[in-house]
């Protein structure tokens, strides 16, 4: 290592966010109409689509924010207060 | 082509997962809506001012930046160090030494406190020398990364940690400065403001422009912060129609001096409808503190009965 | 072949700049160095150079954009003096922190308060840990040859260099001056190949991250290390200069001081005074001698202590004042340097020319005189003086 730069480009990834997460997305694939409204809206960039077919919420990042939920024109998404037990 | 939200959603994000903003922020999504009117086969470099984003996009060895290359230098001249970056693209495509076929598009990211207040100079400066670049403003009124301190955009009578609501004095004591009208005094060929409205037609239209107009261009991007204005994670959206409904936040822009305001709310809401949603502005609500909003309420009718003066002039104008 | 010219060290540094052909200079005029971002205007008018000119707005944006030039993969000049350089100040750290050759020239002049526009060495050494290397030059042929050997020590060293040479006494003096043929420079500088850079078609990089403690401490100490091996490095490129033009360069250069009793160290162009102080002593079998260095940036710390160690008595001239209340900064890092190398002289400091207030040969004359008194009786009774000011000397 002798300097700063980052070479891999978006190696982000590698980071996992999803420990932040005091509340989780619940998708129901019958509700979800694959509008598409919640995938640009999602601050993590980890709302998944396959040729405008929503695949799903990345746990991995999803921070709980509850954007989606709110943004989602058919309440296909409803946040879970994790149970931490 | 007409604006698809279902198109456009299929394009890459450029600012990928495992950054650190807050959740719910308001700015990584306005960063994606930008980027993504990039063209896919496009490449491009982004500067960003110090602040929020670049200290939760850039951790080494992290970096949340894909297919654009990164450069942060400092806190008050993202513009310039842009304007280095754009010239020496000029300078090895002259030299041949950039194949011609690839395009290459220079983007600036700064807050408001990045963009309005210490790196003003530098906005200044390269858009004066007409550098081939766009600014974006994501703009959340105060400066958020250092915890909430006023800006000069932060909103009149908001509370910050540096304009507390106090007994003496009301949250910020001064108006917002209105950077969006500067740049147009820039003879810019393109100006915007914006916000993650509906469906993010309008950042994604106003993006495009200001990404593909020759020269240099600029864009305010409201950019709503939960922590620093106090409102539930959950609400960005809702926060964000609040604003442009009630026309606290207007959505226009400007082409070569020519005003258009791109929406209308049919029933213009008044600001309180915005205010009240937010912890900054709770102190107004006190009986004592009425007439603030009377007051906030007429500076925001001010700008929109400006704006839409402005459109019928220019409009006019340009006809003659 | 070489070109016999006249020159002031404004127009040799600029000549240096337009044979280089930098792919971007960005300048914002300040006196003394002005005249270099004009001659260089000139030549992108006049289409002797295809450089992208930038006239920014401030010296801040000046260095940012060089900054972003340099990251992009473009090779980099600028220019600047006095309040231009302080304004500088965070992003000169940056630009070292990113590991950016980028070459500044410096007209060295004083800093305000008072303004004044005349020749010091506040500037330059107000950003002596900034990370640039620093080469300081006494008249314009050495501005010259440093401006050109100063690119390739950048780029070898990957670290900015920053070229130091007199406001007003070399900047707007003409001299005799030897410059070299275009292709010699072309061929000598070659074309820069970074390896890491913004605008790399093959992959997208990000520079300028935040890092954390531990990255932190180790990429401040790869900066150290760099600036460590620099000293090879400015060898290596002298000697390649040299087998150019035959003319050499080292760290540092030695002034009849082999032999010499009493000596002193000290920078740029009142080094050419003392020469003709040091000629006329040697005339009367008054073995003085002096020390100019070249590189102060790195700090030939353990060479210089050993070419100093015979003395009988040192003066180290500051034209800089650290204002610690004890010295200037020449001083603290010569003398300490000695200290790490346990030699020992009976050594002064003189403080001097500060706002470019005249040091004639009289001047340095006294301060031999001192340095005889202090090599008879093995005294030193005072640190440090003012030259001029309160030196107590009676002509």
């Amino acid at each position: 290592m002798n300097n700063s730069n980052i070479l891999k480009d978006g190696n982000s990834v590698e980071f996992k966010t999803g420990a932040w997460r005091a509340r989780t997305p619940n998708h129901s694939k019958d509700k979800c109409k694959n509008c598409m409204m919640c995938v640009p809206f999602c601050p993590e960039a980890c709302i998944k689509q396959k040729d405008n077919i929503l695949v799903g919420i990345d746990l991995d990042y999803c921070k709980g924010c509850g954007v989606c939920a709110k943004v989602c024109p058919f309440n296909a998404i409803e946040m879970k207060d994790n149970n931490n037990d | 082509m007409p604006y698809n939200l279902k198109e456009v959603v299929k394009k890459q994000n450029r600012l990928v997962s495992g950054h650190r903003m807050c959740a719910g922020c308001g700015a990584p999504v306005t960063i994606n809506a930008v980027l993504r009117a990039l063209k896919e086969e496009d490449n491009a470099v982004v500067a960003a001012a110090t602040g929020c984003l670049e200290v939760s996009t850039c951790i080494y060895p992290y970096t949340s930046w894909k297919n654009v290359s990164f450069i942060h230098s400092a806190f008050e001249c993202a513009s310039a160090t842009l304007s280095g970056v754009e010239t020496a693209y000029n300078s090895l495509k002259k030299q041949g030494k950039l194949s011609k076929d690839k395009e290459t598009k220079f983007i600036a990211f700064g807050g408001d406190g990045g963009t309005l207040d210490i790196g003003l100079q530098s906005l200044s400066g390269a858009m004066e020398r007409r550098h081939n670049i766009t600014y974006v403003c994501y703009d959340n009124g105060a400066y958020m990364n250092t915890g909430t301190q006023r800006s000069s955009s932060t909103p009149h009578f908001a509370d910050t940690t540096t304009s507390p609501a106090g007994k003496v004095t009301q949250g910020k004591v001064q108006p917002r400065k209105d950077l969006t009208e500067i740049m147009v005094k820039h003879n810019l060929p393109y100006v915007a403001q914006t916000a993650l409205f509906g469906n993010l037609k309008d950042i994604y239209e106003k993006a495009e422009k200001a990404i593909y107009t020759d020269g240099p261009t600029y864009i305010s991007a409201f950019s709503p912060c939960p922590r620093g204005w106090g409102y539930p994670t959950e609400d960005l959206a809702v926060i964000s129609k609040l604003a442009v409904e009630t026309c606290f936040w207007p959505l226009y822009e400007i082409e070569n001096g020519v005003y258009k305001v791109t929406y209308k709310p049919a029933k213009k809401l008044p600001v309180e409808e915005f205010l009240k949603t937010q912890k900054r502005f709770k102190h107004l609500f006190k009986e004592e503190n009425k007439d603030l909003i009377d007051e906030i309420q007429k500076e925001v009718d001010k700008k929109w009965d400006y704006l839409l003066m402005m459109e019928e002039v220019t409009n006019k104008q340009k006809e003659d | 072949m070489s070109i016999r010219e006249r020159l002031s060290g404004n127009e040799a540094v600029a000549t240096a700049m337009k044979q280089i052909n930098p792919d971007v200079v960005a300048a914002y005029p300040i006196t003394p160095s002005t005249e270099i971002p004009q001659y260089f205007s000139n030549f992108v008018a006049n289409g002797s150079v295809t450089t992208e000119f930038v006239p920014v707005e401030s010296e801040h944006s000046a260095i940012s954009a060089c900054i972003g030039a340099s990251a992009a993969g473009s090779r980099v000049m600028s220019a600047t003096s006095s309040q231009g350089l302080a304004l500088m100040f965070e992003m000169l750290y940056i630009a070292s922190g990113l590991r950016l050759p980028i070459v500044l020239i410096v007209a060295n002049r004083a800093l305000s308060a008072p303004i004044n526009i005349h020749n010091d060495h506040s500037d330059s050494m107000g950003v002596r840990d900034a990370g640039f290397i620093q080469l300081y030059c006494e008249n314009n042929q050495e501005a010259y040859d440093n401006t050109v050997m100063a690119v390739k020590i950048a780029e070898k060293a990957k670290l900015p260099v920053m070229v130091c040479y007199d406001g007003f006494i070399t900047s707007h003096s003409v001299e005799n001056i030897t410059l070299m043929e275009n292709e010699e420079i072309q061929k000598f500088v070659g074309t820069y190949k970074p390896e890491e850079y913004l605008l790399d078609e093959k992959r997208n990089i990000s520079m300028g991250p935040l890092d954390l403690q531990k990255y932190y401490y180790e990429h401040r100490k790869d900066i150290a290390d760099a600036m460590r091996d620099a000293k090879d490095i400015i060898k290596e490129v002298s000697e390649e200069f040299a087998k150019v033009t035959g003319r050499k360069y080292e760290l540092y250069e030695k002034y009849k001081l082999d032999d010499a009793e009493i000596g002193i160290v000290v920078l740029n162009s009142t080094a050419g005074t003392a020469k003709d102080v040091v000629d006329s002593l040697r005339e009367k079998n008054i073995k003085a001698g002096l020390l100019k260095p070249r590189a102060f940036r790195p700090l030939p710390y353990n060479e210089i202590p050993n070419e100093l160690k015979h003395l009988k008595a040192l003066a180290i001239l500051d034209k800089s004042d650290s204002v610690n209340g004890y010295c200037g900064p020449l001083f603290s890092e010569i003398t300490s340097a000695m200290y790490s190398s346990n030699v020992h002289v009976n050594t002064v400091n003189y403080i001097y020319g500060l706002g470019g207030f005249d040091v004639k040969t009289d001047d340095i004359l006294e301060v031999y005189n001192n340095l005889q008194n202090i090599a008879k009786t093995g005294k030193v009774d005072k640190t440090t003086y003012y030259l001029e000011l309160e030196d107590g000397g009676e002509k």
